[in-house]
């Protein structure tokens, strides 16, 4: 009878869990719907007091007018920021992956103060430091440049001391066995570890791609000029200035947007893991 | 490291004796990275790029901000005129920056809680079930490939848009409810709707990711132990899901809090009309950007207002920290 009674219990429990996860799912959802919806939708019927599930005739003008349009700087801006999280995310991997194996596993002496001095910055957030940063980078002329758009972001401490925790617990008998073979740290870093480790790669490149590609705050500051705007100051721009119809608008946010929803489809175990790893901070 | 020692694979000099080169200041460079002892050069081949970009890219603003807010330098780099902690104090004394720190607390006061405890349940109603799991943690996690750009414009173009077409509205409608001005009112201020909505959507999947990971965590033996017990739902959570979570939880608290001390894009991208932005709910980092950057350039009090706000949030990360520390029973 109790059994009966808690199977019924737990029955009713599932129930009530899937309605709330669908319930939340499609709450979720409906934001991308109304982007993908908006972005096909005449600027006459997005303007309409009515409501529209669906667009009453698909326009694919948008698509097309964006690249056409001099007033939108849309290929531009899309280059820029494909340059720029590329290149920040190799630069980062390459950097805080060598700094990260040199402290986990070259026993220098000051090998802690420096891990010290590293992590000390943990402490401030990047975000506050932009004054200081933009001080800087206008003292070097580097306003409204690539450089400047990636150079300051290429040494993340954070990146650099979850490598450490990752590369300390590496197996060392591993190394040791390519040390042994006349490897040298730089030969054993490359030939043995590094091929080792591509998940983990994978992990902080996909994060700190993410990262990059939505970075607002630092192009604003230092993409004075259009020719560098990144695509999110290009929607930002037109989105606070009201300058571009709202269709063509949604077409670009859509567009933005694309390049991140693939690498979902096809690279979300290796973000799951960027997160996890990134958000506990090594644990 | 494993250094080889003189066993029968060891290399001998033709006088038998261990063909280790002598140290000698003399050798070139190439030759004395070749040589695997040298530790000192090849932690700073490893280390180095990294720790020479720290220094200019991190810490040399941040000292020269340092400099800078002891002095009067609008428009400049390399002021002259040494005004003490008058920077300081004009921040301190200015409304408006005292408002930025009051509407960064309203802010997290319903941010922090309201994240913390949805991504919490979300995590441990996807970690019970069986069919569609995959699909719900996506669905779930696809909002953080987005960025808040794009998040500002739907919520203020197409949700949230004063207009009967707007979703939010047009819902209104359906009940004989009149179309609200969302963003253009600021009595009752449902702008801040507006904001919190959006931020809940980016970062909630965020931070089920860490908990779902936290729950994994958990030994199933202490859930089995709690059955045989005939513990069960809330008993369950209060006493064994929970306590296993303060690591997951203390971290994600702390992430939330910095977060939301950083919060400007959303902000912006909502607030801001054509260009200017009201003269309301503008947190920190918004304030510091119209301050420093605007049309002023003030860099004086910029630095000032970077420097008071770096050290807010130290103090609020390290006694957070703290508290949480304290609160846990020593295992």
């Amino acid at each position: 009878m109790a059994i009966v009674r808690g199977r019924r219990a737990s029955r009713v429990a599932g129930w009530a869990r899937y309605s709330a996860l669908g319930l939340g799912a499609l709450l979720f959802l409906i934001p991308f719907y109304l982007l993908v919806r908006s972005a096909f939708m005449n600027e006459s019927d997005l303007g309409s007091p009515t409501f529209h599930w669906l667009p009453p005739e698909w326009n694919t003008e948008n698509l097309t007018g964006l690249f056409s349009n001099p007033a939108i700087p849309m290929a531009r801006s899309m280059v820029n920021s494909a340059l720029i999280a590329v290149s920040q995310t190799s630069g980062v991997l390459l950097i805080s992956g060598l700094a990260g194996y040199g402290l986990a596993r070259i026993p220098y002496r000051w090998s802690n103060a420096v891990f010290y001095t590293i992590t000390a910055t943990l402490l401030i957030p990047a975000a506050v430091t932009f004054v200081p940063s933009f001080v800087l980078v206008s003292t070097l002329g580097w306003i409204s440049t690539l450089q400047g758009l990636i150079v300051p972001g290429l040494f993340q401490a954070l990146a650099t001391f979850l490598f450490r925790q990752f590369f300390l617990g590496f197996p060392k008998e591993i190394e040791e066995a390519a040390f042994m073979d006349g490897l040298g740290y730089w030969g054993t870093f490359w030939r043995v570890v590094v091929p080792n480790s591509y998940g983990f790669v994978a992990a902080i490149g996909t994060i700190t791609f993410i990262g990059t590609w939505n970075a607002f705050l630092w192009p604003l500051v230092i993409g004075r000029d259009q020719d560098s705007w990144t695509v999110q100051i290009a929607l930002s721009t037109f989105l606070t200035a009201q300058s571009v119809e709202v269709s063509q608008l949604f077409m670009a946010a859509l567009v933005a947007i694309a390049p991140l929803l693939l690498m979902f489809l096809f690279l979300q175990r290796w973000i799951v893991e960027g997160v996890e790893r990134t958000g506990i901070g090594g644990d | 490291m494993a250094s080889p020692s003189g066993g029968p694979g060891a290399r001998r000099g033709p006088d038998g004796a261990a063909s280790r080169r002598p140290a000698s200041p003399k050798r070139t460079l190439g030759e004395r990275l070749r040589g695997r002892q040298n530790v000192n050069l090849w932690f700073w081949v490893f280390v180095g790029p990294f720790v020479i970009g720290l220094i200019i890219f991190v810490y040399v603003p941040i000292v020269w901000s340092l400099y800078l807010s002891f002095f009067e330098s609008y428009n400049t780099v390399t002021p002259t005129k040494f005004v003490g902690f008058g920077n300081y104090a004009d921040m301190l004394a200015d409304p408006a920056f005292r408002q930025s720190l009051v509407t960064f607390v309203v802010f997290a006061a319903v941010i922090v809680p309201v994240t913390f405890v949805l991504s919490l349940t979300v995590a441990l109603l996807v970690a019970r079930t069986t069919v569609m799991q995959a699909f719900f943690r996506s669905v779930f996690f696809l909002p953080t490939a987005c960025s808040y750009v794009v998040a500002s414009l739907i919520w203020k173009m197409s949700i949230f848009s004063g207009i009967r077409s707007g979703l939010a509205n047009a819902v209104l409608g359906w009940f004989g409810i009149d179309s609200i001005p969302w963003l253009s009112l600021t009595e009752p201020p449902w702008y801040w709707l507006v904001i919190v909505t959006a931020r809940l959507w980016l970062q909630i999947g965020f931070y089920m990711i860490l908990f779902l990971a936290g729950i994994q965590r958990i030994s199933p033996n202490l859930y089995e132990a709690a059955a045989i017990d005939g513990a069960e739902g809330w008993k369950v959570f209060r006493h064994i899901t929970f306590p296993q979570l303060r690591a997951t939880s203390t971290a994600v608290l702390l992430l939330l809090m910095i977060n939301a001390f950083q919060a400007f894009d959303e902000f912006y991208n909502i607030l801001s009309t054509f260009g200017t932005y009201p003269p309301y709910a503008r947190p920190p980092l918004v304030y510091l950007y119209y301050t420093a950057l605007g049309s002023g350039q003030d860099f004086g009090h910029g630095s000032a207002g970077a420097v008071i706000l770096t050290l807010i949030i130290a103090i609020v990360a390290l006694t957070q920290g703290r508290l949480l520390r304290l609160g846990r029973r020593d295992d």
